[in-house]
């Protein structure tokens, strides 16, 4: 197989296990790229891509951004901030103007779940989902699941832990169906107030104690503590977060194995890990990032090869 | 049109162009003239154009080091699929293969080689896409099969193992023991 079987990224929930590991396999050889004196390749330079910003995001945005660059489309920005949104403009009609100025590809952060889902019904263009609300994160978990199968050779059998805010998590539901869909085996961790009420119906356990979940585990997704999404209180306070769901050096060394620890960024240091963890050797923060860029060019360039020339 | 036994065996035909003996000739006589331009190869760097280059470059690099007593040769491959001409213009989708470049080609000589040169836009891509790696002094151009008259672009090889005529529409398909269990030339009339 050398063809993804759709024509957006709407979350992991629409694509194949075939899918997933087409874009590994892509991705490898765009890490190759990154590493050249020159890292760039001519691929896309037909091809232009409007990134659609209507929530704040700074390395998302960048390693899209980076990305497209580095397949030399053209690209242009729009952030919600400065932009006629606020003046009432519906979102149909805010991409369509965009488009009439001849774009391929739309790559979309919005607010609300279902954004990206919703458009790609009524616009004629590619659409990657760069996070809708609380629903889907997919180049996220990609990256995620790529990370691992780069330090563990493979995602399939591996038991990982996702810790946190899994309530408000748009990374947790699309880790928990890349994860699922290449064979690895899923617990979440964290305060019973931020766990959706139906979460064991994705096949995932619940488990409230950190250390149980991480002697289980070979990688702990420490997620972020997302307080701009919590509209009341989920937990009484930070520090009470902290000793129940916080990673520290201690805990890690206790372990009596060796596991890896995620972050999807940006990290509040002291609140769901320490500093010391966060720089220590089992994390592959970084890594992460770095994995980004080469998984976001592998989708970025998958979808524009089923993009059909017009020539007229 | 025809019937459907003949048909068959009109449609679709091969034809032994070089056999194991002769590749081994040609092989040789390859090796030789790398040597005449190239002495130790301490300038000079082989690059394999994948899929199918490599193969053959491998090949050159045994037969220098083990009979022709070269110490060093430096190999690598380099994939062209992102600097093709036809993204999203061919009806099967392109798909990507190994690049293994862990040398610097800056103010080296490269040596292209690939197994058929037919219309000269892989090398075409190559060289762009070795530009990405450095700036090498100078870039040659091996290939086992040169099928004439049938360039789209001023693209010669430096060092040719055979001269094939060929149309469009018949594959030249060139076979390796390692690969494909024997060493042989085919031209596949479809």
């Amino acid at each position: 197989m050398s063809e993804l079987s759709v024509n957006h990224l709407l979350g992991i929930k629409y694509i194949t296990e075939e899918d997933i590991q087409l874009i590994f396999e892509t991705a490898d050889h765009f890490k190759e790229v990154i590493h050249r004196p020159i890292k760039k390749v001519p691929s896309l330079r037909d091809i232009t891509i409007a990134n659609l910003f209507f929530e704040n995001s700074t390395r998302t945005r960048l390693s899209f951004e980076l990305a497209e660059k580095r397949l030399s489309a053209d690209i242009v920005n729009f952030s919600a901030g400065s932009s006629s949104v606020k003046k009432g403009e519906s979102l149909v009609d805010t991409v369509n103007n965009i488009l009439s100025m001849k774009v391929d590809m739309v790559v979309m952060r919005h607010p609300n779940p279902g954004a990206g889902v919703f458009l790609s019904k009524h616009i004629n263009a590619s659409i990657i989902n760069a996070g809708d609300g609380a629903h889907e994160h997919p180049t996220q978990a990609l990256l995620d699941c790529y990370s691992i199968r780069e330090r563990l050779g493979d995602v399939a059998g591996k038991k990982v832990v996702i810790v946190g805010d899994i309530l408000h998590s748009r990374v947790a539901l699309s880790n928990i169906f890349a994860l699922q869909k290449l064979g690895a085996i899923v617990k979440v961790c964290g305060p019973k107030t931020l766990m959706p009420r139906y979460i064991e119906s994705l096949g995932v356990t619940f488990e409230p104690n950190l250390i149980e979940a991480l002697n289980w585990c070979d990688v702990a997704n420490m997620l972020r503590v997302q307080n701009e999404r919590m509209d009341i209180s989920y937990f009484p306070s930070t520090r009470e977060y902290t000793q129940q769901f916080g990673l520290n050096k201690a805990i890690l060394d206790n372990l009596g194995k060796e596991i890896i620890v995620m972050h999807p960024g940006p990290i509040n240091r002291g609140v769901e890990i320490t500093s010391d963890v966060a720089d220590s050797k089992q994390a592959i923060i970084l890594d992460q990032v770095q994995n980004g860029l080469a998984v976001r060019m592998a989708v970025l360039y998958l979808l524009a090869s089923k993009i059909k020339r017009n020539d007229n | 049109m025809y019937p459907e036994n003949v048909s068959e065996h009109f449609l679709m035909s091969q034809k032994k162009l070089l056999n194991a003996t002769e590749i081994h000739v040609a092989l040789h006589r390859l090796a030789c003239q790398l040597i005449e331009n190239h002495n130790d190869f301490s300038q000079t760097v082989l690059i394999g154009i994948q899929p199918r280059g490599g193969y053959l470059a491998k090949r050159l690099v045994g037969l220098l080091q083990n009979q022709y007593k070269i110490k060093e040769v430096q190999l690598g491959l380099l994939d062209i699929t992102f600097y093709r001409d036809d993204f999203r213009r061919s009806e099967k989708p392109l798909e990507a293969n190994k690049t293994a470049i862990n040398f610097v080609v800056e103010d080296k000589k490269v040596v292209f080689i690939d197994d058929v040169l037919y219309t000269g836009r892989s090398i075409r891509s190559a060289l762009t896409a070795i530009g990405d790696f450095g700036r090498p002094t100078e870039i040659e151009l091996l290939t086992l099969v040169d099928r004439r008259f049938s360039r789209h672009l001023p693209i010669q090889p430096d060092y040719r193992g055979r001269q094939v005529d060929a149309i469009d529409g018949e594959k030249v398909r060139v076979c390796w023991q390692e690969q494909d269990g024997e060493d042989a030339v085919y031209l596949i009339k479809e």
